[in-house]
């Protein structure tokens, strides 16, 4: 009998094994373990573990938070569209607007420092794509995401919308720049 | 009520069709088929429009066609032929009369009307949100209506289908345990309900906020339930395919499982495990704890991925098992060089295995680490292994029965044989293509669903990817017209033998035999049952084992060179 009729014994349940098979699984069980371990190994000895540090906010008291942050530590202004290029203390906060279609501000950071990042949506959802470097994180409206970023190179990067949020995605692309 | 009870036995396969459930396989198949030319069309046009040199269509019109493309062939020419297929593992594997043939009518008439009043909606222009249709993205009211519409008609097939094996179960048309193949589509089945139901929880209260009955919808809690929903609904594919594999292998060769234990075992794995899984579609989202996330994408996920990959051994294990016991018992791969490779039905199956363990099963379980994802979430890279699982896996797998169940159920030669010879091989090929330069892009860093990486219009805001990652999206174009050629060749052949195929006579046995008897177990246990032993496939078994372990960790590696990130 094939796999389209009834298993012709009938307690099929209580045939062995063949020893193929149990070769096999044991090899993919093993291997799961294995897969299972990295994980949690990496928070102990990898650096890059996105941080889940969130909080409830409104467009309206983000948008707020980062006017004070631009205000504070804006050096000049930069690029097609004026935008404050903004260069907190080398440790400290950084606040990151998404909204159709830009990123605002432009931040300055300076290579080998870590930065707190606040990260939030205005409206709807869209993906924080950093590029060259490929760092990709879901942004969304009404919650403040917070982690941890330290520049390993300097240069000038993008900031890439890489989750659809209207006719004007391909549009939505911000600028990131790391000194020495 | 009358009840249609007549029925035919098949002078080709044996098989016992009740007209009930023949007239409502042959519907559902071929509403899938007719969903599979159209959304494949659109796939061509997203293709050609992200090849930058090309950049056919504006992007307006790309971003519908899009949201067209992925409903089309996701949800709509999936789930009917997955109907079928329901329908078929329960009435004709059983041998039993389909319950309440009138109910499912309703659910079919149901899915017709929800995937063509979808269609009509989202290509008047204003219902551009994507399949996933994220909150607070807005859509047209009728856009989740019609998605519910179909959804309520899914539900009801798979009721039919469970009400079928109750009645087989009554009327004893069976003896012992239900076969393997049943036995995987009753998975499917049950995964089916799970993901309707949290489907029905997302998409009605959108409903309803769309039309402003409800204020606000949580984003956050959006996304876990629509990903309970759409990720399993890709464990219904799988539970189906993998179905399919079974079934072929046991036509074609007369293949029982190695083992009905560990086969069956490894079908339930993926009732129980796939809920928690679907949370590797939100390892970059905020709200969620690490602890979280890698619980839930570590041991949780991986029986589930253990469950495919013991498939992926005794699959191709069974075959050998059943070619060995036939006689092509030689070295380690002669079982294998004796298979039909000139039967669509076989090339197309193999293809299928082999492009879902490499391509699509390997790259999941990658991005599907918690920190991995960083790299690519949102990437081309996630429709580049959505490619090779559902439509090199499942969609090919589907095709390749079509090809033997179309003429069964139509009892007609099937047309254009030179061309269906050719046709997995050249879709398979797109495919791979499609799904490689896919992924190529994506770890360049190129944006999924995205018009334009040249980033014109931006008033001089832009991003210089590297040249590869426009050779990737070119090769892509022409990957994709390979693809579609095979798609549409497919869809000519499926049509062109109902319409067109030598009608066979009531009696009258194909030219060729379509259903080889079972290997008997005599056959199985000559030379000391030496058969069971497999070596090919157990080689077959660790390439892919090493190819999975050195792209794991390479990607580890990809991910230590980039920013700290905490
Ligand atoms: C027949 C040929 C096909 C071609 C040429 C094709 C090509 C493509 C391309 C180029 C994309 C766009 C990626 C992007 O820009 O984000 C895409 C997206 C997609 N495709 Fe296909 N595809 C085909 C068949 C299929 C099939 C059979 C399925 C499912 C069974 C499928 C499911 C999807 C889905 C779900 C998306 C994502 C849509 C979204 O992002 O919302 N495709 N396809
Ligand atoms: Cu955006
Ligand atoms: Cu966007």
């Amino acid at each position: 009998m094939s796999s389209l009729s009834p298993p012709a014994k009938k307690i099929w349940w209580n045939e062995p094994i063949h020893k193929s098979e149990l070769l096999w699984i044991s090899l993919v069980f093993v291997w799961g373990m294995v897969m299972t371990f990295m994980m949690p190994y990496w928070h102990v000895v990898g650096k890059q573990n996105l941080g889940t540090e969130t909080y409830k906010t409104t467009p309206k008291a983000f948008q707020a938070t980062t006017q004070e942050f631009v205000d504070k530590y804006t050096v000049r202004t930069e690029g097609p569209r004026n935008y404050p290029v903004v260069a907190p203390p080398a440790g400290g906060d950084v606040y990151l607007i998404a909204r159709l279609w830009e990123w605002w501000p432009i931040v300055e950071l300076k290579k080998g420092e870590t930065y707190r990042f606040h990260l939030s949506s205005l409206d709807w959802q869209h993906g924080f794509s950093l590029q060259p470097a490929n760092i990709n994180i879901q942004v969304v409206p009404n919650y403040e995401h917070v982690f941890t970023l330290t520049p390993n190179a300097s240069g000038e990067y993008s900031i890439i919308c890489n989750e659809y949020c209207g006719i004007g995605h391909h549009l939505m692309i911000g600028k990131l720049l790391v000194v020495d | 009520m009358m009840v249609n009870n007549s029925f035919r036995t098949c002078p080709d396969t044996g098989l016992k069709f009740f007209s009930s459930a023949e007239n409502l396989i042959k519907a559902n198949a071929v509403a899938g088929v007719v969903f599979l030319l159209i959304g494949g069309m659109f796939g061509l046009l997203v293709g050609l429009t992200r090849w930058q040199a090309v950049h056919l269509l504006g992007a307006e019109d790309f971003y519908m066609v899009l949201t067209a493309h992925g409903l089309n062939v996701l949800i709509f020419w999936m789930i009917f032929f997955e109907i079928a297929i329901l329908y078929f593992c329960s009435s004709v594997l059983l041998g039993c009369r389909l319950a309440t043939p009138r109910w499912a009518w309703v659910g079919f008439g149901l899915m017709v009307i929800g995937a063509v009043m979808n269609n009509v909606i989202v290509l008047q222009g204003n219902s551009s949100v994507m399949m996933t249709s994220y909150v607070p993205l807005e859509a047209h009211p009728l856009f989740y209506l019609s998605l519910i519409l179909f959804a309520v008609g899914a539900l009801i097939g798979s009721f039919v289908f469970f009400g079928t094996l109750v009645v087989a179960k009554a009327e004893k048309t069976y003896e012992g345990s239900v076969p393997l193949v049943t036995f995987g589509a009753i998975t499917a089945a049950i995964i089916a309900v799970f993901t309707i139901v949290s489907g029905a929880i997302v998409l009605i209260p959108t409903l309803l906020w769309s039309v402003g009955l409800v204020g606000e919808i949580d984003v956050l809690a959006y996304r876990m339930i629509w990903w309970a929903f759409g990720h399993s609904s890709q464990q219904i594919n799988v539970a189906a395919h993998v179905s399919v594999w079974y079934a072929i292998i046991a036509i074609l060769f007369g293949a029982k499982p190695l083992s009905e234990k560990v086969s069956r075992t490894a079908f339930l794995m993926y009732i129980l495990f796939l809920q928690l899984a679907s949370v590797h579609h939100l390892l970059v989202d905020p709200g969620l704890s690490s602890n979280f996330k890698m619980f839930n994408t570590s041991y949780a996920m991986y029986l589930a991925v253990m469950a495919s990959m013991v498939h992926g051994l005794t699959v191709p294990g069974s075959m050998e098992a059943a070619q060995r016991a036939r006689g092509h018992n030689a070295g380690l791969f002669t079982w294998l060089r004796k298979a039909p490779w000139g039967n669509p039905a076989f090339s197309g199956m193999f293809i299928s295995l082999v492009g879902f363990g490499f391509l699509g099963g390997i790259t999941g379980v990658v991005m599907g680490a918690e920190q991995i994802n960083i790299l690519i979430h949102n990437t081309l890279y996630v429709p580049g292994h959505f490619h090779a699982t559902v439509v090199l896996g499942s969609t090919l797998a589907f095709m390749a029965l079509a090809y033997w169940l179309v003429p069964v159920l139509f009892r007609r030669e099937l047309i254009w044989k030179g061309l269906a010879k050719w046709q997995p091989y050249v879709f398979g090929l797109g495919m791979t293509g499609v799904s490689l330069f896919l992924m190529g892009a994506g770890t360049l860093g190129v944006p999924r669903r995205h018009w334009d990486i040249g980033f014109a219009g931006t008033g001089g805001i832009t991003h210089e990817f590297p040249a590869a990652a426009y050779t990737m999206l070119a090769l892509n174009g022409m990957s994709v017209i390979l693809a579609v050629a095979g798609g549409a060749a497919f869809c000519l052949i499926m049509v062109g033998t109902i319409l067109f195929g030598k009608k066979l006579g009531n009696d009258e046995p194909m030219a060729e035999p379509c259903i080889v008897a079972p290997v008997t177990d005599e056959e199985y246990a000559a030379n000391g049952g030496s058969a069971f032993a497999i070596p090919g496939t157990i080689v077959l078994a660790l390439v892919f084992f090493v190819s999975f372990a050195l792209y794991y960790f390479i990607n580890w590696k990809y991910l230590a060179e980039t920013w700290g990130i905490g």
